[in-house]
């Protein structure tokens, strides 16, 4: 075995060590924020935590299949908004709990589908493309909307934002089972395989006879479903739908991805480093709330996190060159 | 014509990791003299030039310029010597005019200013004294490639060039550019400038040289004055008498047709290429870089759109511009760069192979079928040798051959009809060459049907069952194994 091959699998074992690393740097945050104030390790908090960063969680899991393809979705956050303002006027037109909530996810999955077409077919750079279809789709917020906020829904909104199932809030759930079938789908499926395999070279997968074209719409698709998913939670929590819901959501959730060890040039990462991500943005934001510290300084610390994270992954990809020259 | 002595260059030897580019090769240039380099791709060519111009250093040898032995450092430093060297590919600004582009770095300014008046005026100077009729102020983007090419050639003369090394000049010129181009070369002669001239155009070369050497394999094979030579002659010395009996092989070519190729044209590029394929049978392409091989397969397979043609798999036409339909007939492609077309590098071995296959080892809901995997990954990456720890290692950190190795196990997974493969041995060791080698001969004599296109002519001329030579995208002639020599194969690609 020559050294290059031990360097080769010295690859793979970092790859572990880096998903670890946000992990770790997960439990040494819940570690000394538990030291500093008592009330964050009470089991109030904890699900207080992981009930706001649930819908942060399901636009970062759509966000991930884009993000591993190689591609990027800033739509999310008005399509969030606009999802919300489909919904309430469906569910306001006399539909029961369940129309309204399928609507809604169908017309996300539907505005994912045109991200799609515009990306594939114009040949348009997904950047590009969804940051025309993110002021489009906030647009049509206001419009159907006429700008003010919706409000009356069915009971079941409230269940899905607000409930608890065994003591648990009902969005951790969903998002425990929307991260389980993403994990499913991405590591398990062919369709998945097709995520990482676009992500990490396309013109050799294009070149391999699979219908790249076909698989970006349906990962376009995916974010939109998820997202989709997402407004409803939003909607039931907030029991009212605004056409601003969800504005600047897409740089969380791409914050998120990318936090938890996913590459912005595709072909790494996965749903559970996206789960990661949004944990370690919620708790900070929770922690430094304990702490009285002022709103504005919060979002300081967050964007320093962002970079600090990022920049660690550099670092430890350099390291992986090395291995190779080696 | 003065014969006083430019350049000498004295036992040049450099080595890459793995390959010895150029063994002692020595070389002498006068003043006013035009010397032709001829040589095959991979001769030393480029190495040699890359020498003079500073980009690399030699590990042996002297180089005496006027007399002095001097060491070139750096392109900056051949430069300040007065090498000046005309590249293949053109590095113009296109939205700068074409005064800032040859002057390019020593732009007149004052205190940092540029002093425009200054710079066109400079630039018409030496636009007229080379005798090129161009507008100083035009954008370099509107002008057609030969004007570039001019704009080129003004520039790497604006410093006071003593030493001129053109390389493939007239590849991208039409004939009249070419001749103003030779126009050029012979008032550049006059004053006193030696000129390296490289191409693969021999009878250019006996236009315009005064005397001609030959490279083979990094080695200066022959030195010849050009009134005294032939183009047989310098083509026998280019090819050398080196196609070893190594690829000895039986005829494997069975009746059926599984590929056919009518009329195919790629617009600007490939001209009316018709051929088919037999079962059994390995065609050889061979020519020149630029000449339209990698083009033409590129369009057979679909990875890049046709103008005009059709292509049929054992019968059955395959769309144009579809990979997908391509595989779906029985076709694969092994693309020249396997690193940017090939590989997900950062992948493991595993799944770069099963990739094409993957919706055949598809389970419930559409789960892959680990266990088949990665039996079958095993089995192919046993066929193929490729040596790794394990399936799992990242294709990254694999040797060139290995890599290469996966790619033919990814194709061979698929258990293709048609293999169209586009230099497979490019920057691989010996070993793994006669392993790809045998791999070949082998898929032809199971009833695949190979096309083979390689810039190394001993691979293409004993692989091979037929050998289509290509010139200028078309199809300039087609031999029999048994017709197919060096020499013709040769001539048909340069004449």
């Amino acid at each position: 075995m020559s050294s290059r091959e031990i360097g080769a699998r010295q690859i793979s074992a970092k790859a572990y060590l880096r998903r670890l690393g946000a992990f770790t740097g997960l439990i040494l945050l819940c570690a000394g924020l538990a030291f500093a104030t008592p009330v964050f390790l009470t089991v109030n908090n904890l699900l207080n935590v992981l009930r706001q960063v649930s819908v942060i969680s399901l636009i970062g899991l759509g966000e991930t299949f884009v993000i591993l393809s190689g591609g990027i979705d800033l739509s999310v956050g008005s399509m969030l908004g606009l999802t919300g303002i489909v919904t309430a006027l469906t569910a306001r037109s006399g539909a029961g709990f369940a129309t309204a909530a399928l609507t809604g996810v169908l017309a996300a999955g539907l505005m994912g589908l045109v991200n799609g077409l515009v990306h594939t077919l114009g040949r348009l750079p997904s950047f590009i493309t969804t940051l025309g279809t993110m002021a489009v789709a906030r647009g049509l917020a206001y419009v159907l909307s006429k700008g003010v906020p919706i409000s009356g829904f069915p009971g079941g909104f409230k269940v899905l934002g607000q409930g608890y199932f065994l003591g648990i809030p009902v969005p951790v759930i969903v998002v425990l089972i929307m991260a389980l079938i993403c994990s499913f789908v991405l590591t398990g499926t062919v369709f998945g395989r097709y995520v990482y395999a676009i992500g990490s070279n396309e013109r050799a997968v294009k070149l391999t006879g699979i219908r790249v074209n076909l698989y970006k719409n349906l990962i376009f698709v995916a974010s939109g479903l998820l997202t989709g998913v997402a407004a409803l939670i939003a909607l039931g929590r907030l029991q009212s739908a605004h056409p601003t819901s969800g504005s600047g959501y897409e740089l969380n959730a791409i914050a998120a991805v990318v936090i938890g060890g996913a590459s912005l040039s595709g072909g790494e990462g996965g749903p559970w480093g996206t789960i990661l991500g949004a944990l370690i943005m919620g708790v900070i934001e929770n922690g430094l709330t304990l702490l009285n510290v002022n709103a504005f300084w919060q979002q300081v610390v967050i964007g320093s996190v962002i970079i600090l994270a990022v920049l660690v992954d550099r670092l430890s990809r350099a390291e992986r060159t090395d291995a190779i020259v080696k | 014509m003065s014969a006083a002595e430019l350049l000498r260059m004295e036992g040049i030897s450099k080595s890459f990791p793995g390959v010895k580019a150029l063994r002692g090769v020595s070389l002498r240039l006068d003043q006013g003299e035009v010397l032709g380099v001829c040589g095959e791709n991979g001769a030393g060519k480029s190495t040699l030039m890359k020498i003079l111009s500073g980009i690399y250093q030699a590990e042996t040898g002297e180089i005496r310029f006027a007399g002095q032995p001097v060491k070139i450092s750096s392109p900056r430093h051949a430069e300040g010597l007065g090498i000046a060297i005309v590249h293949q590919e053109l590095n113009l600004v296109p939205h700068l005019t074409v005064a800032e582009n040859i002057l390019m770095g020593r732009i007149p300014s004052r205190m940092g200013i540029v002093s425009k008046s200054a710079m066109f005026r400079r630039a018409a100077e030496l636009l007229a004294e080379i005798g090129f009729d161009l507008n100083p102020h035009a954008a370099a983007r509107d002008l057609g490639i030969g004007q570039q090419q001019a704009v080129e050639l003004v520039k790497s003369l604006s410093t006071e060039a003593r030493i001129v090394i053109m390389d493939e000049p007239t590849a991208a010129l039409s004939p009249d550019e070419a001749d103003k181009l030779f126009e050029v070369i012979e008032r550049l002669r006059h004053r006193g400038i030696g000129i390296i001239y490289i191409s693969h155009r021999l009878e250019e070369v006996m236009a315009i040289t005064d005397r001609i050497v030959v490279l083979r394999d990094g080695e200066m094979v022959g030195e010849r004055k050009t009134t005294d030579t032939t183009i047989p002659e310098i083509v026998n010395l280019m090819v050398g008498r080196k196609v070893e009996n190594l690829f000895d092989h039986e005829s494997t070519v069975r009746s059926e047709v599984l590929l056919e190729v009518q009329g195919l044209s790629r617009d600007g590029r490939v001209y009316d290429v018709s051929f088919s394929l037999r079962r059994g049978e390995v065609v050889g392409i061979a020519g020149l870089m630029g000449s339209g091989r990698t083009e033409l397969l590129e369009a057979i397979y679909g990875a890049a759109p046709r103008s005009a043609g059709k292509v049929r798999v054992a019968g059955d036409q395959v769309a144009a511009a579809s990979p997908y339909d391509a595989i779906s007939k029985g076709m694969v492609f092994l693309p020249e760069d396997r690193k940017t077309q090939a590989l997900m590098l950062s992948q493991s071995i595993r799944k770069n192979i099963t990739l094409p296959i993957l919706s055949r080892l598809k389970g419930l809901f559409g789960t892959v079928a680990v266990g088949r995997e990665m039996s079958l990954v095993e089995d192919l990456s046993r066929q193929l040798k490729v040596k790794a720890p394990s399936s799992e290692t990242v294709v990254q950190g694999l040797s060139g051959g290995n890599q290469q190795k996966v790619v033919l196990a990814k194709w061979i997974g698929t258990k293709p009809k048609v293999l169209l493969l586009d230099e497979p041995t490019r920057g691989i060791d010996v070993g793994a060459k006669a392993e790809i080698y045998e791999l070949i001969r082998r898929l032809a004599a199971d009833g695949a049907g190979v096309v083979l296109v390689s810039s190394e002519l001993p691979e293409v001329l004993g692989l091979s069952d037929r050998v289509l030579v290509m010139n200028k995208g078309r199809v300039a002639a087609e031999f029999d194994r048994a017709d197919a020599t060096p020499d013709s194969v040769m001539l048909a690609a340069t004449r």
